[in-house]
């Protein structure tokens, strides 16, 4: 599947690295799900780890904390994507190890 | 949805897109279309790309198997709507709705090749737990899966641990079995992109 190890790498490339309303840092951010202030910390927190968690109370208060609607729409995509590349990685780096042993 | 950007704030191409799926089906657009054409350039075209590679790409796993991995995948994520989506599309794929209830029902007794169901495992493993190890690959490996097969499955939960994330944070409105079913045909017919 080359050409989805390409389409995955470009939306990847484009979310971090293309132009946005969040800062790049903010994205970077979202996306390792590190260094965030509340009440962005939650909300990316539950993006990544228990996304059926998210209320309507978590994007009022990101609302509320001075981000647009467009940052915050960018912000948990970042969250999304970063927190589904670490797990697929980690899941090829294991079949890699099997495949290698064996 | 939570973030009326994703509801109304589309540009005319989008919104003409809406008048013509409402036409068509007779249904409301669903929310997966509002997010995957809200500004396309950042996320919905790119993604679309991604998930149609994995969905609609070259593998040895068939259209209805994949289409079964992404409802369970679903299911696993807690997503009622990616669930009810994507195994409206099982269905239809396989032909076979007691093996799509099944296989959500419970995994073990599910009426499925073990390739599959220990594929199914490795994913429900790595979407619940959000890691897997050699043993898990191991495995899905003795169970006879191959190792193109399982870089496959993993592209499938890539896209749809994705997805299900977007619809669980954005509060996509759950549709009715009728809209689940237009978009089943649409999505068998035409793909993802």
């Amino acid at each position: 599947m080359t050409d989805f190890r390409q389409a995955r790498q470009g939306l990847v490339q484009r979310i971090l690295e293309g132009k946005g309303t969040a800062s790049h840092a903010q994205r970077r951010a979202a996306f390792d799900n590190a260094e965030l202030e509340e009440p962005m910390h939650t909300l990316i927190e539950k993006v990544a780890g228990h996304s059926e968690r998210v209320t309507e109370e978590d994007i009022t208060a990101a609302l509320a904390s001075g981000l647009t609607e467009d940052q915050i729409f960018e912000l948990v995509v970042c969250a999304a994507v970063g927190q589904v590349t670490r797990e697929y990685e980690t899941a090829l780096l294991a079949l890699a190890a099997v495949s290698k042993k064996e | 949805m939570r973030l009326s950007i994703l509801d109304k704030g589309h540009g005319l191409g989008p919104k003409m897109l809406f008048a013509l799926i409402r036409a068509v089906s007779r249904q409301p657009v669903l929310d997966v279309i509002k997010l995957a054409t809200y500004r396309p350039d950042f996320y919905g075209a790119l993604a679309q790309g991604v998930t149609h590679e994995a969905m609609r790409g070259p593998s040895a796993w068939s259209v209805g198997d994949r289409e079964l991995m992404a409802a369970f995948i679903a299911k696993s994520n807690e997503c009622e709507w990616c669930t009810r989506a994507h195994a409206a599309v099982a269905e239809r794929a396989l032909s076979d709705a007691a093996k799509v209830s099944g296989v959500l029902a419970d995994l073990e007794t599910a009426p499925i090749q073990e390739p599959l169901r220990a594929t199914l495992r490795m994913l429900r493993k790595l979407t619940r737990e959000h890691a897997v190890n050699e043993d898990d690959m191991r495995a899905a490996l003795a169970a006879g899966v191959s190792c193109e097969q399982i870089k496959d499955a993993l592209a499938v939960c890539f896209a749809f641990n994705v997805t299900a994330r977007l619809a669980n944070a954005f509060g996509f409105a759950l549709a009715s079995p009728k809209a689940f079913e237009a978009g089943s045909k649409y999505l068998l017919t035409r793909g993802y992109r």
